[in-house]
């Protein structure tokens, strides 16, 4: 089996803050194009550092740091964060233009691909909101359409659903899946979930504690499309028992 | 809706009625204290003398509240750009704003000979300031999110002006307007009452003072509810454009 090449790669990349924080020490891994992994830990272990460097928010303060947003290749990173991060004094529709408008795309010669963006989340009758108006969930969706409006190749997820109730959680991550099968993306999902990573991806990277580094994977291999019948499954079962015994063995009994 | 209004408005009323009550059973003269309907009939009777003066004073109060929101919106910027230039300036910004303004009043009314130029000027230092501050707050108060994702999809430094920072400063720009409406009508009248009843053209404070040598009680009264209706109105003009500015950031706005 041939591997395609790599859309994001980390060579021993280390990031050390100014406030003397080491955030992640010689952190080696590999995003493929068309691929759906996730990165598993628990809260300060360096996840959203490996994120942020990937999309050029942050620079390694050492080792080397691959990929299409630092390539200069623009809009081909798109990024969601914890929060939905929406403009409040901006409708759905104005959140979701923003990449575009911001690339130079009048709202008129946006309006197809908002639209587009909308429905492929749900929320096509939505447009006109405010956020203030939104559910948690719906607002997570908007998120997702803005980051997605651009097509882009990679998506960089930072623990996006964490502030979200279970059976939310579960349908979104049913939709982003969809979305990922749909528009050929390449996902690099953060989470501190064992059971929402399990669901989600191709392969799961175990991050040790501060200062972080891949310390175990996990290849889930599970055919997709994965439905809620697979959340039942043996292999889904045994998978979480894997990502939990890696987990414990690299934290101990708190993990 | 309506109790919300009917409330205070029946307080309003009933302390007006108890001011009438006490002068009439208490028969204090009027010199002392008039009563409400005597006001209200001197400010009919000497409405067409005190309008000249509400205008200049509404003149000088919008006059310098515009140019402190002019004013401070730039300074703000300028000391958003650049740190340096804040460090620089901020402190002289705190002095004229903790300087008493009846203390420098005589003085700008010494170096500038236009009275109207001089009491602009002075309201205009009291009113700039809380723009200044909170706009310069508001200018910062940037979500760090939104700050990432501007930079990720590579906004200009105008984009990142006019479509982040200038939305997330806006309810803060309003708060300090808030306070500078009132402040700008206190600076006028203030200046007004320091410079006495020097220049061409006259405000409500010169009228108050004005009476007063004269022992026309009511009419210092009238003058009053004048300036007094003022301050509400502005109060409740801001409230009401705030309220209407900022109604799709409320829930169920």
């Amino acid at each position: 089996m041939d591997t395609p090449p790599p859309v994001i790669q980390l060579d021993a990349a280390s990031k050390r803050f100014g406030n003397g924080v080491q955030a992640l020490e010689a952190c080696s891994m590999q995003l493929a194009s068309g691929e759906f992994v996730s990165l598993l830990g628990p809260s300060g272990c360096g996840k959203s550092t490996v994120l942020r460097l990937a999309a050029g928010l942050e620079q390694p303060s050492s080792g080397t740091v691959y990929s299409p947003a630092l390539q200069g290749a623009e809009a081909a990173t798109a990024y969601v964060f914890q929060e939905p991060a929406l403009m409040p004094w901006a409708s759905v529709f104005d959140n979701v233009w923003l990449p575009l408008r911001l690339a130079g795309h009048s709202r008129a010669a946006s309006r197809d691909r908002v639209e587009a963006a909308l429905r492929g989340v749900g929320l096509q009758d939505f447009g006109a909101a405010f956020p203030a108006e939104l559910s948690g969930g719906m607002k997570m969706r908007t998120s997702i359409a803005r980051a997605l409006i651009t097509q882009p190749r990679v998506l960089l997820m930072d623990e996006p659903f964490a502030a979200l109730d279970e059976i939310t959680r579960s349908r979104l991550n049913s939709d982003l899946l969809a979305l990922w099968a749909a528009q050929g993306l390449s996902v690099l999902f953060v989470t501190h979930s064992v059971y929402e990573s399990v669901f989600l991806s191709q392969r799961v990277l175990v991050l040790g504690q501060r200062p972080g580094r891949v310390v175990a994977e996990v290849r889930i291999n599970a055919p997709y499309p994965r439905s809620a019948a697979f959340r039942r499954s043996g292999a889904y079962l045994h998978a979480c028992a894997e990502l939990s015994a890696a987990l414990e063995a690299a934290y101990g009994d708190a993990a | 809706m309506k109790a919300r209004h009917l409330l205070p408005a029946l307080t309003l009323l009933a302390l007006l009625l108890a001011w009438e009550l006490l002068v009439r059973l208490a028969h204090i003269p009027h010199y002392t204290l008039p009563a409400p309907s005597l006001i209200a009939q001197t400010l009919w009777a000497n409405f067409g003398s005190l309008a000249g003066s509400w205008w200049f004073t509404l003149k000088v109060t919008f006059s310098a509240l515009a140019l402190a929101c002019a004013g401070g919106v730039l300074i703000a910027a300028v000391f958003a750009l650049s740190p340096a230039v804040e460090a620089a300036l901020f402190p002289v910004a705190v002095i004229l704003q903790v300087t008493p303004l009846v203390a420098i009043a005589p003085l700008i009314l010494i170096y500038i000979e236009s009275t109207t130029a001089a009491l602009l000027l002075c309201a205009w230092i009291v009113a700039f300031f809380p723009i200044l501050s909170n706009t310069v707050l508001g200018l910062r108060a940037a979500d760090a999110n939104l700050r990432d994702l501007f930079r990720l999809y590579r906004a200009t430094p105008w984009q990142r002006l006019r479509l982040l920072l200038t939305p997330t400063a806006l309810p803060y720009f309003l708060g300090g307007l808030r306070i500078s409406g009132g402040l700008s009508l206190i600076g006028a009248v203030t200046a007004e009452m320091v410079a006495g009843a020097a220049g061409r053209e006259t405000g409500l404070a010169s009228r108050i003072l004005e009476a007063s040598f004269r022992t026309e009680t009511p009419k210092m009264f009238a003058a009053l509810t004048l300036l007094v209706f003022t301050g509400m109105l502005i109060f409740w003009a801001f409230n009401a454009l705030s309220h209407h500015l900022l109604r799709t950031r409320q829930k169920n706005g």
